[in-house]
């Protein structure tokens, strides 16, 4: 971990790894690699899926795969604090499921088709999924309790939740000029951009500010190198923590808002194994499980290579629809296999 | 809801004549069904509860008594609990059909004068059940497969989204298939969405940058086919006539008696029939009518004249 430290957290690395100075141009060239491999991974991705189909490169496809990686990136940024100050979040795919069940109930319970009733959903839903993050860290940190353990109970309670209010059938925006109204934010562009693309250009973007240039985002990752020095260090280990899951749910909730006006429904099976999705973009994006280090700009990257992958899918026409799953996986443990070694190779 | 039960009582009410010489004696019939976890078994849920209430006002002396279970190892237990009250009668709608075999085959060689009935899910063993009421999933395919070659020209060209990889549906999409043998309408894509509205709004966006003519969907799922549709109106394309999912969810069939062209027909599989399980195991004691066999429910093709049939206005579904 202290090895692959990257160069935008050692200010706060106390220098106990008396590193010779001969050593540190290798270092530096090694941390590089290990920030850029992602995104030679979605390079490499991109040729293939040129060479798989004609229409792969097309602006249209482009922008619609971008698109919808927009929730899981989004939902995964969330997920690099969370992983970086050594915790998991296992909850977040059954937490979007809940928020969004909320946010379409108030908003039907509101009704009328103008955009105050839409504000009034999103403070809903981003209230929801703050609730939510915030329970837990509050049992992960006071509770002390494994937060993988935490997180599962949090799915069970959440997915239940939906499937309780909804029961069992489909939670749907009622008012269909509202639909109307709140569609383009899902649908719509700023000059040929897709608005969901901005939101998690943008999240990433105050992401990366948080964790790289503040005192928290320096605590969060000396949470999750070393809990111990950390703690001796003086970092209000609970607070940072709890905080880490709090921002989770912020991310979920701000996926939310722009899940929501694609189809207007939410379903007890909304959001299913979006957790694995986004752990999974967030590993491909170069932050280690046990934590440290994040590379938010990777999360984001990693997010964008899991739709291409399953878009290749689709779009190639020599996979079976029957071995569609073992291609994915294949392709996903290749892409990692290749970082890896680029970050070997000195 | 109200007027299936209704017909569905008429029915029994017909073909056990006898049923007032003996309305005067007690049984209970338990009810086991997995809980609402989408919108098919939410459906089933809502069924079971108007059945349960409708068959106890018809026969006085009923008790049903209804219970749902999250997982296949709380069914097991949950119909050990009910057969602990004294049950005449076990309606079942199995989880899954090997891991509840064994749990209701010892509960039936224990009192070999229970009475069983097993819903859409058929048992390993079929020696245990007396009674068994499905859906036809054959037919489901094919019932939209026959709308597909009488409505499209020869050369047509069709998507397919298909649902979870199981037997249910590679019985439909196998159905599917035959039934546009011969029919020139030709499947030039088909992909899993897992009965999900998200992955069938995913596939059917790539479905649309891959084809440049897709001519009509067979979507196999109600959920499906509302992302396929989204999908559809965001690639502003005018090439596809129409879209078929099936199961009758509510809003589709709203839309199908709305004359929505986009969606002109349905295909029924319907959450009801566990309200025809328990009616016809009801009947079972108030009459001497033979019940025991198999009951296939036919896949009906819902349309625009028929579709206030499968209407349930209270439903979750």
């Amino acid at each position: 971990m202290h090895e692959t430290r990257s160069h935008e957290t050692t200010s706060i690395e106390p220098g106990t790894k008396g590193e010779t100075p001969a050593r540190r141009p290798a270092r530096r060239r090694r941390i590089d690699m290990r920030a850029l491999s992602p995104f030679i991974a979605l390079a490499v991705l991109l040729v293939l899926g040129a060479f798989t189909s004609p229409v792969f490169l097309s602006v249209e496809n482009l922008t619609n795969v971008a698109t919808r990686a927009s929730f899981i990136a989004i939902i995964a940024v969330g997920a690099t604090f969370v992983i970086a100050a050594g915790g998991l979040d296992l909850s977040v795919g059954s937490m979007a499921a809940l928020t969004a069940g909320v946010m379409i109930l108030a908003m039907n319970a509101v009704g009328g088709a103008d955009v105050s009733t839409i504000a009034i959903g999103m403070a809903v839903a981003l209230g929801v999924a703050l609730a939510c993050g915030l329970f837990n860290g509050l049992v992960v940190t006071f509770g002390r309790i494994e937060p993988f353990i935490v997180t599962l109970g949090g799915m069970g309670i959440y997915r239940a939740l939906v499937v309780f209010l909804a029961a069992g059938g489909t939670i749907t925006m009622t008012d269909w000029d509202l639909r109307e109204t709140y569609r383009p934010i899902y649908f719509g562009d700023v000059l040929g951009v897709p608005i969901p693309v901005i939101v998690f250009l943008v999240v990433a973007a105050v992401a990366a500010v948080v964790l790289y240039k503040t005192p928290f985002g320096r605590h969060v990752v000396a949470i999750g190198s070393n809990e111990d020095v950390a703690r001796f260090s003086g970092v209000p280990i609970r607070r940072v923590r709890t905080l880490t899951y709090v921002i989770q749910g912020l991310c979920v909730g701000i996926a939310i808002l722009v899940y929501v006006p694609r189809l207007g429904s939410a379903t007890p099976t909304t959001g299913l194994l979006w957790e694995l999705q986004a752990i999974t973009a967030v590993v491909i994006g170069g932050t280690a499980l046990k934590g440290g280090t994040p590379f938010v700009w990777g999360t984001v990257v990693g997010a964008l290579i899991l739709e291409l992958v399953a878009n290749i899918m689709v779009l190639s026409d020599f996979v079976s629809e029957y071995l569609v799953g073992a291609v994915q996986g294949a392709i996903i443990i290749i892409a990692m296999l290749v970082q890896r070694s680029l970050q070997r190779g000195r | 809801m109200r007027k299936l039960a209704i017909t569905a009582l008429a029915a029994t009410g017909v073909a056990f004549g006898g049923a007032a010489l003996a309305q005067d004696q007690n049984y209970t019939i338990g009810v086991s069904i997995p809980a609402a976890t989408h919108g098919w078994t939410g459906g089933v849920v809502f069924h079971a509860e108007e059945a349960a209430q409708m068959l106890e006002e018809a026969y006085p002396g009923l008790d049903v008594i209804v219970q749902t279970s999250p997982d296949a190892p709380s069914q097991a237990s949950a119909i050990e609990d009910l057969a602990a009250q004294g049950l005449d009668a076990l309606v079942i709608l199995p989880f899954n059909s090997d891991e509840l075999t064994g749990p209701v085959g010892a509960l039936a060689g224990r009192d070999p004068d229970l009475f069983v009935t097993v819903v859409d899910r058929g048992l390993a063993d079929p020696s245990i059940q007396d009674l068994y009421v499905a859906g036809d999933n054959p037919g489901f395919g094919r019932v939209a497969g026959e709308y597909f070659a009488q409505n499209l020209d020869d050369g047509a060209q069709v998507v397919v989204l298909r649902g979870i990889p199981t037997v249910i549906d590679d019985e439909r999409n196998e159905a599917f298939r035959a039934a546009l043998d011969g029919s020139g309408v030709e499947i030039v894509d088909s992909q899993y969405a897992n009965w999900n509205r998200d992955d069938a709004f995913r596939v059917m966006q790539d479905f649309l940058s891959k084809h440049d003519r897709i001519d009509a969907v067979w979507a196999s799922d109600d959920d499906m086919a509302l992302g396929v549709i989204e999908a559809i109106r965001q690639a502003e394309r005018e090439d596809i006539r129409f879209v078929v999912g099936g199961a009758g969810m509510k809003q589709m069939v709203q839309r199908v008696m709305d004359g929505d062209p986009m969606i002109p027909v349905d295909v029924s599989y319907p959450p009801a029939m566990i309200a025809t399980a328990m009616a016809v195991t009801a009947g079972s004691f108030y009459s001497q009518a033979p019940v025991r066999g198999t009951y296939v429910l036919d896949a009906e093709l819902i349309t625009q004249e028929n579709a206030d049939r499968f209407f349930f206005e209270d439903s979750p579904f």
